[in-house]
């Protein structure tokens, strides 16, 4: 049953070359509430909410702990929509990935359209609820985020470019804006910093991970950096992505945006980065960049680019604290 | 297999899950519903 529905739900890019009505109705009964979750990508949300606290908890001014909560919900909800709407448009190429074969809908444990109108009833109610928790200028940002991961990166670039990833990464680097805007009702330059440098990160972070799930995104046709130019070139790109990066996370130190916790996380962490990205460059490899050693520096990056962010984060928070 | 009694089984047990998911939704909903009510009616210059 489930072999023959999951050929049933692969379509080409969100264009429904099929009916979602061919799924076999028992194939929707087989659906758990934990597939519902899947589609929201909660690892992906966690880092999303946890930068969007650290834009609540850093701006100034206060905000009932009830509409907090509810902000922060708010951008949770709406992470988890692009998920499901990224999931709904990327289903055929989600169908030939080792990685995401067996999500729900590509498993055909859920169809195109419940997915899609999942994702959509989601989107909508968290703009609709931020709105009304906390002011406009939160709810427009919001809703300003999905339009960009759903209609720039999913929908335009991410077939499109193999630097779908530099541009796409702004739609992650909204949530510290959306908190600061939820407190104040408006943004100044620390959020747009934090936006800046969730933004600079995202490339490298990527990177580091495409080095070694690339023949995913070959088989599906995704020109990720690794398969339109190269390991090398990627190796090149991690490298100075992280060189622009590791300034610009020092400047809301220089700027006297934020304390001492903040200045030495970011000059701590940024030099493990820096360190971690030639290792990615220098990593034994053969003469077109490919690893010959299991691409262990990517792996090791990758992981560690999560820690950065975390910890410079938080030591945003800790600075509004204690400053 | 289809329409055979542990599938049938299998379905209702999912259908149990899901239904209990949702109320979980709906409850924590209205809770949430309930508490931004009152903290906007607690706001000074609140107006009905």
């Amino acid at each position: 049953m489930m072999d023959n529905t999951a050929s049933a739900v692969t379509g080409q890019g969100g264009g429904d070359a099929m009916s979602p009505l061919a799924l076999p109705v028992a194939a929707l009964s087989m659906s758990t509430a934990g597939d519902w979750l899947a589609l929201l990508k909660p690892r992906v949300v966690v880092l999303v909410v946890f930068t969007g606290l650290v834009g609540l908890l850093a701006a100034p001014g206060h905000l009932n702990p009830v509409l907090a909560l509810t902000s922060v919900l708010c951008i949770a909800v709406a992470a988890g929509a692009c998920g499901a709407i990224n999931m709904w448009y990327d289903r055929d190429i989600d169908a030939v990935m080792k990685r995401t074969a067996r999500r729900p809908i590509p498993a055909g444990r859920i169809a195109p359209a419940e997915a899609l109108g999942f994702g959509v009833a989601l989107a909508v109610a968290s703009v609709l609820l931020m709105w009304l928790a906390t002011n406009a200028a939160a709810a427009f940002i919001l809703a300003m985020s999905i339009g960009f991961y759903v209609f720039v990166y999913t929908m335009w670039l991410k077939r499109r470019t193999p630097q779908n990833i530099v541009i796409g990464g702004a739609a992650g680097a909204f949530p510290p804006l959306i908190g600061w805007a939820a407190v104040t009702g408006g943004i100044s330059w620390l959020p747009v910093l934090m936006f800046a440098i969730v933004f600079m990160w995202t490339p490298p972070h990527f990177w580091a991970l495409s080095l070694w799930t690339h023949a995913d995104y070959e088989r599906a046709g995704v020109p990720m950096l690794p398969v339109a130019a190269g390991a090398r070139s990627t190796r090149w790109h991690v490298f100075g992505y992280t060189l622009a990066l590791v300034p610009l996370t020092l400047v809301p130190w220089a700027l006297h945006l934020s304390g001492p916790v903040y200045g030495l996380s970011a000059l701590v962490m940024g030099a493990w980065f820096i360190v971690g990205a030639w290792r990615v460059l220098r990593d034994k490899q053969d003469s077109a960049g490919v690893s010959l050693t299991k691409d262990a520096p990517a792996k090791k990056l990758f992981r560690f680019s999560l820690y950065h962010l975390a910890v410079i984060f938080a030591a945003f928070a800790v600075d509004a604290f204690v400053g | 297999m289809p329409g055979s009694r542990e599938e049938a089984e299998l379905v209702a047990k999912r259908r149990r899950g899901r239904n209990l998911a949702m109320l979980a939704v709906l409850l924590g909903l209205a809770a949430l519903f309930y508490a931004i009510a009152m903290v906007k009616m607690a706001t000074p210059g609140f107006q009905p």
